[in-house]
C-alpha cells in the first residue's frame, strides 16, 4: 500500500506544484485546459478501455453537463439558486449521469458495433437538437455565464484563471481518485470481465448489460464533471462542445494515451493539450500532424504512449534496461534527422513568405538548392532509421530474454 | 401540391441513389472484414477533388473517368499497408484506424487543396433543363446523375450474381478459408473488393461534388448518413442498403419539401400554448427544421427495435 499511497500523493504534489513553476497566464490556461481534458478522457477510458464500450458520441454527456453548469452559473447570478460555485462541476456530473441513465438504458443492452452505432446516432442526434432547441442551448451563440457571482469561499470569488486551477485540479484529484477507486471495485472489475467475455459473465451470473449500463452511468457522471469543469473555466459552452468532433477528439486522447492503462488517458490528455495549445502557435497544420501521428499510433503502438512505457516492465524486470539505450539512440537520431526534413519540406510547401524560417535557419523556397537540401536530409533520415531498425531489433530480443544464471520470472 | 411533391421525389431519387452509391461499397467492405469504414466518405471527398483538378486541364469526362482509378487505387493501398497491418489487433483498432484515417484525409485535402470551396463545375453539355414540368425545370445534370447511379448498381447486381468473380467475392466472404483453400488469393479478393468500394465512392464524389458543392466538410456531411443507412438496411446487405438509401433520400427531400409541423398537429388535437411556454421550441417545430435529424431518429429507433436492420441476418 505505501508505494500507492506515495504515487497518489505524488500526483497530489504535481498537481499543487504546477501552477508556481509554469505561472505565466497562458500556461495556467493551459493547465485549465489539462485538467478538463484528463478527466474527460478518464472517463472515456473507463467507457472503452475497460467497459469495451467504443462511442462516438461521448461529448454528449460532456456538453450537456456543460450546458447544465453553466445555466446554474445563471441561475446563481440571478440568485435564483444560492450555492458555492465550487460545486459548479458536480451540477454538470450529476446531469451528465442522469442523461447517461436515460440513453444508457436502452444503448448498453450490445456491446461492440450496435452499441458504437446508437452512440454515433445519438450524438448526432443530441448535436442537431442543440441547434433546434434554442432555449436550452443557446442556438450557434450557446449558452454563456458569469462564474464571480456566487458566494465568495474564504475571500475567493474566481476571477483569476489560476483560482480556477486549483478549484479544477482539486476536482480532477478526487474524479481521478473515484475512478481509481472504481476500477477495484468488483463493478470495475466486471465491466472488465463483460468487456473480455460477455459470455462467461452471463454464465456466472452477472447480466452484461447491468454491467455496462453501471460502467456507462460511471462514465457519463464523470463526463458531466469534466464538462462543469469546462463551463467553469470557459463560462461559455457551445454546441461545439457536443458535437462529433469533441467526440472524436476524446477518442484521440485516450487512444494515443494508451487504452486500458489507467494512466494511458492522462498522458493522451497532456500530449495533445501541449500540442494544441503550443503548435498551434507555430503551425497551421498541426491537425495533419496530428492525424498523422494518430493514424502512426494506431499502426505501430496499438496500445498507445502508456502501451510503448510498460513495454519495457520486463526489460526493467531483468536489469537490461540501460543495454536497450544505446539502440535507441541509434535508430532515434536518424529518424529525428527524418522527422525535421519532412516537417520542413511539408512546412515550406506552405508558406507565403519570402524566406523560409525553420529551427533558426533561413530558407529560400524558391531556390532549388533548399529543396534537394531538405529533400536528401529526409531521404538519409528516413533510410537510415530503416537499416538501425535491425539492430534494434535484436537489442530489444536480447533485452527481454530472461539471463542465463536463473534469473527466470516466477 | 403534386409538383412539389413530384419534384421532391425526383430529388429525393437523386439523394438516394447518390447515397446507395457509397452505401454498397461501405456494407460490401463491411460483409468482407467486419468493419465499418468510417473513411468510407472520405475516399468520396477525394473523388470530388481528384475530379476537379483534372477538370480544370482536362475536362469533366477526363475526371469522370480518371478519378475514382486513382481513389480506387488509393483505397486498396489503404487496405494493403494500413488495414491488414491493423488487423491483427482486433475490431477496434480496424474501427479507430478508419476514424482516424478519415481525420487524416479531411485535414490532407486542406493541406493539399486549401479550406475554401471549389469552383467544380458541371459539363457545359449538361447544362440544359431536362424538361420542364408545372413551370419547373428539371436538369439534365440530375438526370445524368440518376443514370449513372442506375447503371452502376444494374452493373453491381449482375456483377456480383452472374459473373465468376462475383461469386467468388460471395464466396469469399462467408467461407474465406474454403475459398482460399480452392486456390484463390483471399487477401487479394480483400484488397480488390477494398478498392473497387472505393472507386464507387470516388465515383458518387465525382459526380455529386458539382451540385453538393466541393469543399473539406462534404465528408462529414454525408459520412454519418451512409452509416445510417448501411446500418438500417442491415449490416452487409445489399438489397437493404438499396431500399434504405431510397427511403432516406426520398424522407429527407419530402420533410425538406413540406411545411407542416408540430403547430398544425396541435391545432389539429386543439391544444394551445402560451409563447412564453418553457417547451415553446418544441410547439414551433416545423418538419423541414428536423430533416437533418431524422435519419438519426431512425437509427436510433432501429437499433433499439431491430438491431439486425431491414434485411441483415448477422446477430453480433
Amino acid at each position: 500500500m505505501i508505494p500507492k499511497l506515495a504515487i497518489w500523493s505524488g500526483f497530489l504534489v504535481i498537481l499543487l506544484v504546477l501552477p508556481q513553476l509554469f505561472d505565466s497566464i497562458l500556461a495556467i490556461s493551459i493547465l485549465n485546459q489539462m485538467c478538463i481534458a484528463v478527466v474527460f478522457g478518464l472517463s472515456y477510458n473507463m467507457l472503452l478501455g475497460q467497459g469495451g464500450m467504443l462511442s462516438f458520441g461521448h461529448a454528449v454527456y460532456f456538453g450537456l453537463g456543460g450546458f447544465m453548469a453553466v445555466h446554474a452559473l445563471v441561475m446563481i447570478e440571478f440568485e435564483t439558486l444560492y450555492f458555492s460555485v465550487i460545486l459548479i462541476p458536480l451540477v454538470g456530473g450529476l446531469f451528465g449521469l442522469l442523461a447517461a441513465m436515460f440513453i444508457g438504458s436502452f444503448s448498453t443492452r450490445k456491446a461492440g458495433t450496435v452499441f458504437a452505432m446508437i452512440s454515433l446516432g445519438i450524438g448526432e442526434l443530441i448535436a442537431a437538437s442543440s441547434l433546434i432547441f434554442t432555449d436550452f442551448f443557446g442556438g450557434e451563440a450557446g449558452v454563456s455565464g458569469d462564474r464571480t457571482f456566487g458566494p465568495p469561499l474564504f475571500g475567493v470569488d474566481f476571477a483569476r484563471d489560476v483560482e480556477v486551477y486549483y478549484l479544477a485540479a482539486t476536482w480532477v484529484f478526487i474524479a481521478t481518485f473515484f475512478m481509481y477507486l472504481f476500477t477495484q471495485t468488483p463493478a470495475g472489475r466486471m465491466a472488465n470481465a463483460v468487456r473480455d467475455n460477455p459470455e462467461r459473465a452471463e454464465f456466472i451470473g452477472y447480466s452484461a448489460r447491468r454491467v455496462r449500463f453501471i460502467t456507462f452511468c460511471a462514465a457519463g457522471l464523470f463526463a458531466g464533471i469534466a464538462g462543469g469543469l469546462f463551463a467553469m473555466n470557459y463560462e461559455i459552452v457551445t454546441e461545439e462542445n457536443l458535437n462529433a468532433a469533441t467526440s472524436g477528439r476524446v477518442l484521440l486522447t485516450a487512444y494515443i494515451g494508451g487504452l486500458g492503462y489507467f494512466t494511458g488517458p492522462i498522458i493522451g490528455a497532456v500530449v495533445l493539450t501541449l500540442m494544441n495549445s503550443l503548435l498551434s502557435n507555430y503551425t497551421e497544420l498541426w491537425m495533419m500532424y496530428l492525424g498523422i501521428m494518430f493514424v502512426l499510433t494506431v499502426m505501430f503502438l496499438p496500445r498507445g504512449f502508456a502501451g510503448f512505457i510498460m513495454m519495457h516492465q520486463v526489460a526493467w524486470f531483468h536489469g537490461k534496461l540501460k543495454t536497450l539505450a544505446l539502440p535507441y539512440l541509434i535508430t532515434g537520431l536518424p529518424a529525428l534527422l527524418g522527422l525535421i526534413g519532412g516537417i520542413a519540406l511539408v512546412e515550406m510547401t506552405h508558406t507565403e513568405e519570402e524566406t523560409f524560417h525553420f529551427l533558426g535557419i533561413s530558407l529560400d523556397p524558391s531556390s532549388t538548392t533548399a529543396w534537394i537540401v531538405l529533400g536528401t536530409v529526409t531521404i538519409v533520415g528516413i533510410s537510415g532509421t530503416r537499416l538501425s531498425l535491425k539492430q534494434l531489433r535484436s537489442a530489444w530480443e536480447s533485452a527481454n530474454t530472461p539471463p542465463s544464471d536463473g534469473g527466470a520470472i516466477k | 401540391m403534386l409538383d412539389i411533391f413530384f419534384f421532391a421525389t425526383l430529388n429525393g431519387l437523386v439523394t438516394g441513389l447518390l447515397l446507395f452509391m457509397l452505401a454498397s461499397g461501405l456494407t460490401l467492405i463491411f460483409s468482407m472484414m467486419g468493419v465499418l469504414n468510417f473513411a468510407h466518405a472520405s475516399f468520396y471527398m477525394l473523388g470530388a477533388y481528384f475530379a476537379y483538378s483534372i477538370s480544370s486541364y482536362l475536362g469533366f469526362w477526363a475526371g469522370l473517368l480518371v478519378a475514382p482509378i486513382i481513389v480506387g487505387i488509393l483505397g486498396a493501398l489503404v487496405e494493403r499497408y494500413g488495414l491488414r497491418h491493423v488487423h491483427r489487433h482486433g475490431h477496434v483498432a480496424e474501427l479507430v484506424f478508419t476514424f482516424g484515417l478519415a481525420f487524416l484525409i479531411e485535414e490532407l485535402v486542406q493541406f493539399f487543396w486549401g479550406r475554401d470551396t471549389k469552383n467544380y463545375q458541371q459539363p457545359d453539355v449538361l447544362d440544359f433543363p431536362l424538361f420542364t414540368l408545372f413551370g419547373q425545370e428539371f436538369s439534365a445534370y440530375r438526370g445524368f446523375m440518376i443514370f449513372i447511379s442506375m447503371a452502376i448498381f444494374i452493373g453491381l447486381y449482375f456483377t456480383l450474381t452472374r459473373s465468376r468473380i462475383g461469386i467468388i467475392i460471395q464466396a469469399a466472404i462467408t467461407h474465406p478459408t474454403t475459398v482460399a483453400s480452392l486456390g484463390h488469393n483471399v487477401p487479394l479478393i480483400f484488397m480488390g473488393v477494398f478498392g473497387i468500394g472505393s472507386a464507387l465512392a470516388g465515383l458518387a464524389g465525382v459526380i455529386a461534388g458539382p451540385v453538393l458543392t466541393t469543399f473539406p466538410g462534404m465528408a462529414i456531411v454525408l459520412g454519418s448518413i451512409v452509416f445510417v443507412i448501411v446500418v438500417i438496411g442491415g449490416l452487409g446487405s445489399l438489397a437493404g442498403a438499396f431500399i434504405a438509401s431510397l427511403m432516406i433520400g426520398l424522407l429527407q427531400s419530402y420533410a425538406i419539401a413540406s411545411d407542416v409541423g408540430m403547430p398544425d398537429l396541435l391545432e389539429l388535437l386543439g391544444v394551445s400554448f402560451e409563447r412564453s411556454h418553457p417547451l415553446n421550441d418544441l410547439w414551433t417545430l416545423t418538419l423541414p427544421q428536423i430533416a437533418p435529424i431524422l435519419p438519426f431518429l431512425l437509427l436510433v429507433l432501429m437499433l433499439i427495435f431491430r438491431p439486425t436492420g431491414l434485411l441483415g441476418k448477422r446477430e453480433e
